[in-house]
């Protein structure tokens, strides 16, 4: 059986080729210059453009441009970055672009610690630009993870038009790890949904005369519009503002309700199609270990030990942070007495598990599970005794 | 209007080719109407594929502009029109791409103007001057000239104006004109702009009838007499022919595209290892000693011999100075948790790494085993201490072969798997010129024995 011994950053940007990304661009910030450095150097290879931007505002600007016309995008950043990207994700959100954003997180808040691992941005990556619409944010728990989450975002990236997040660390994208090569699944991930070129002579009458098809129909509302690229068979008008069925501003409260709702419904309509998780039950737990990201190997750890040592545990590591995994995790709650999440930040992901355990515990008139949180941000990963402490 | 056929070209290209029938929202004088038409002009006379030009509007007036033109459309945020034009220009470099862009814009965003300048990207950027910020109440921009009157320099404009042409010129755009909407060649100006192979930026000066016009006594004459009042020229400042970015891009893909992209290099287990439980092992050496290479080579044997490694490296953004401390641990097991508590084997070269390990010397017990190499053979530590000479090698020791001598005597000496483990490691993971030197350092490891340290 082969092996591989890499890093995450590595395992991402083979995902991201494998992906078929035909584009990036980003600007150098530790931890996730890694990346910025594999793309320059193997995206001309798969013919593709990567490029230094000038700042973390024009990379991603650069992104989205590039995805309108035709290429397959992601960039890369840390905590900072994702702060200048912040307003240039509402406008991937609103324009509906389909886009592949790394935050390789790192201890803040500001410059905080360049060199240290952190899981802070949980709740930024979530309601990190104004509007509060769903974005899809995905974390990774070990380096193959890295690979095949990366292609997973690639392809729910295309099927939802969103921005989807691989929330990950310093740890997972700069330690080296040992990689079963079949581990490394290859998930398909989808091609880019385009319009279809209408017969010349055929014309809809809602059409206007320059337009073969209407870029922002949305039917039904739930439905995510195929795209039209610049230079391709159809002229399209993207716009940031509120926009009608053709891409022009409007203030038609009917047609504003209907392009909002349509940006939150095309997601949370379809949740369970972004839920990705690991659940390890255990017959009679009644203990649950929950974590994302670099602490769910710390986690994995304290299972082995705690059934080593006669303890009862299930865990799950949540693949999926948003949209929440309700489905998954309120199947994981069902007769939990105790959820042990295990964080690098102060319980920005505990809020959500309480969220859940408290409503499906009304729901089903039981007592809600007890969550207990154990964090840490001191820059060194959580380690297996946190979780082994917080059983009894 | 007429219907006109979806691609490729239009049968003929006529006035409603590029503009559609909607009128414009400007006011009554506002110079955008001016640009707006001269562009319809230039791009009738350019006669590029309606499918195949791209409008990127700012922010601003000028961010209503392409809802008055049949051609592709994209309107962003406040100052980042050139950064996504850029991008679009790179995914397709057949794309004409164009920029409507406000004082305004170029005021949030001139870093993208300058450094798409100086990549000499192939737009057209048409600077829509007024001086103010229209759209917001007429607030002043960072073209607003020194003493005028806006809603924000009540008392006179104490900033002395951003010159965008001149700032442009000296930075790398290789088509500059400024001129006023009042000048009849503007058509021609932005169809030769269009044209031109490269970043052609055009800074139009116009006047604001809603804002600018009232606040100071502006009008036509005054605008015509801006150009001396603040020394700047117009007309035709620059223009040379240089490499363009996005063709520089197809270059590279040109040269390497179809060569392997980051292929794998599969590490296949076929010697055998004797380790029953996790080794964790802590090299402490110095920064641009390769401390973490030699490590690297570590695991990948481990690897080859069917165990499972993972690897943590210390080190501060200083790269050439200050410490290099690697942590790597070999198990039969998958290792979860890489985080070291207390090393089996902890290997010293530096001072600058001895810095960083004094809490696992303090934490060591007899039945774990400290490398040392002469220079700390005096560090202190319950546990048992093991000194390493690499000049024992009997080649000469150098600043990036002494942490491979000492640490493959270590591995020589602890005999967890065999060293043509190691030997292959290197022949995978480095380049050959690099392997053979590292291949030297494992042959000549043999004579460093490991002595004891009482």
């Amino acid at each position: 059986m082969a092996r591989e011994y890499m890093d995450g950053a590595t395992a991402i940007v083979r995902g991201a080729i494998d992906a078929g990304c035909t584009f990036f661009a980003g600007y150098p910030i530790t931890p996730a210059t890694p990346i910025l450095l594999h793309m320059v150097r193997e995206l001309p290879k798969v013919g593709g453009v990567a490029l230094e931007a000038e700042d973390e505002i024009a990379a991603i600007s650069m992104c989205i441009g590039a995805t309108l016309a035709g290429a397959r995008a992601m960039t890369a950043t840390s905590g900072p970055g994702i702060s200048l990207f912040s307003e240039n994700i509402g406008l991937a959100i609103m324009a509906e672009i389909p886009l592949v954003i790394v935050d390789a997180q790192r201890l803040g808040p500001a410059t905080g610690g360049a060199t240290t691992g952190a899981q802070g941005d949980i709740q930024f990556l979530r309601w990190g630009t104004s509007g509060g619409y769903p974005v899809i944010v995905l974390a990774p728990a070990s380096v193959a993870e890295c690979y095949t989450l990366t292609l997973r975002a690639f392809d729910l990236a295309e099927r939802f038009r969103v921005p989807v997040f691989l929330a990950t660390d310093k740890d997972m994208v700069m330690n080296m790890a040992t990689v079963d090569t079949e581990a490394l699944k290859r998930v398909p991930v989808r091609e880019r949904r385009l319009a279809a070129t209408p017969p010349p002579q055929y014309r809809d009458p809602r059409w206007r005369p320059e337009e073969t098809f209407l870029p922002w129909a949305f039917e039904p509302i739930d439905a995510v519009p195929p795209m039209a690229h610049f230079g391709g068979p159809h002229i399209v008008r993207v716009t940031t503002s509120t926009h009608d069925e053709h891409g022009f501003l409007t203030k038609d409260p009917a047609k504003v309700q209907r392009l909002n709702e349509h940006l939150w419904r095309k997601i949370m309509d379809h949740r369970e199609e972004t839920e990705f998780a690991h659940y390890d039950p255990q017959e009679g737990a009644d203990v649950l270990f929950l974590a994302y990201g670099t602490p769910a190997r710390a986690m994995r750890e304290a299972v082995r030990q705690a059934r080593a040592a006669g303890h009862r545990v299930s865990a799950l590591t949540l693949h999926t942070l948003w949209p929440v995994p309700e489905g998954i995790l309120s199947f994981a709650l069902r007769g939990v007495r105790r959820v042990v999440v295990g964080e690098l930040n102060f319980g920005q992901y505990t809020r959500e598990v309480e969220r859940i355990a408290y409503r499906e515990a009304a729901r089903h008139g039981v007592p809600a599970a007890e969550v207990i949180g154990v964090y840490r941000v001191d820059g060194l990963p959580l380690h297996p005794e946190a979780f082994l402490k917080a059983i009894t | 209007m007429a219907t006109r056929p979806a691609s490729p070209i239009p049968v003929s290209i006529t006035w409603d080719t590029y503009r559609n029938e909607r009128s414009y929202p400007f006011c009554p004088g506002c110079g955008h109407t001016h640009i707006l038409n001269a562009l319809n002009q230039a791009l009738v006379r350019v006669q590029r594929d309606p499918h195949k030009v791209v409008l990127v509007s700012d922010i601003g007036c000028v961010g209503l502009s392409d809802q008055y033109f049949a051609v592709n459309a994209l309107h962003g945020l406040h100052g980042r029109s050139v950064a996504y034009a850029t991008g679009i220009k790179l995914a397709n470099p057949e794309l004409t791409v164009i920029v409507l862009i406000g004082d305004g814009g170029t005021g949030i965003g001139g870093h993208h103007l300058i450094s798409a300048a100086r990549r000499n990207v192939d737009l057209t950027v048409l600077v829509f001057n007024n001086f103010n910020f229209g759209m917001t109440g007429g607030e002043h921009s960072v073209t607003t000239p020194i003493g005028a009157h806006t809603a924000t320099t009540r008392q006179g404009n104490p900033e002395h104006p951003f010159d965008i042409a001149r700032t442009l010129s000296i930075n790398g755009a290789t088509y500059v004109w400024r001129g006023t909407t009042f000048d009849t060649d503007l058509p021609d100006r932005i169809a030769e702009a269009i044209a031109h192979p490269g970043f052609a930026v055009l800074d139009i000066w116009e006047l604001c009838t809603a804002y600018f016009v009232p606040n100071n006594n502006f009008s036509r004459k005054v605008l015509q007499d801006l150009q001396h009042r603040l020394g700047m020229e117009m007309g035709l400042l620059h223009r040379e022919e240089r490499p363009e970015y996005a063709q520089y891009h197809r270059r590279l893909i040109a040269e390497q595209e179809g060569e392997p992209a980051l292929p794998a290099r599969p590490l296949t287990p076929r010697y055998h290892s004797t380790l029953h439980h996790p080794f964790r092992m802590v090299v402490a050496g110095k920064a641009g000693g390769k401390v973490r290479s030699a490590a690297r080579l570590v695991a990948a044997g481990g690897v080859l011999s069917g165990l499972w490694a993972t690897q943590q490296d210390d080190y501060p953004v200083t790269i050439m100075s200050g410490h290099s401390v690697s942590h790597v641990i070999l198990s039969p097991e998958e290792v979860l948790y890489s985080g070291v508590d207390i090393p089996d084997v902890l290997i010293i070269t530096a001072a600058e790494g001895l810095a960083k390990v004094h809490h696992f010397l303090r934490r060591m017990r007899p039945t774990e085993t400290v490398f040392v190499t002469p220079a700390f053979s005096d560090v202190s530590t319950a546990a048992r201490k093991l000194l390493i000479n690499p000049r024992d090698a009997g080649i000469r020791v150098t600043r990036t072969n002494e942490v491979l001598l000492t640490l493959f005597a270590a591995m020589r000496h602890l005999a967890i798997y065999p060293i043509d483990a190691l030997a292959e490691a290197i022949r995978i993971l480095q380049r050959p010129s690099i392997a053979e030197q590292s291949l030297t350092a494992l042959e000549a490891s043999a004579h460093v024995k490991p002595r004891p340290i009482s």
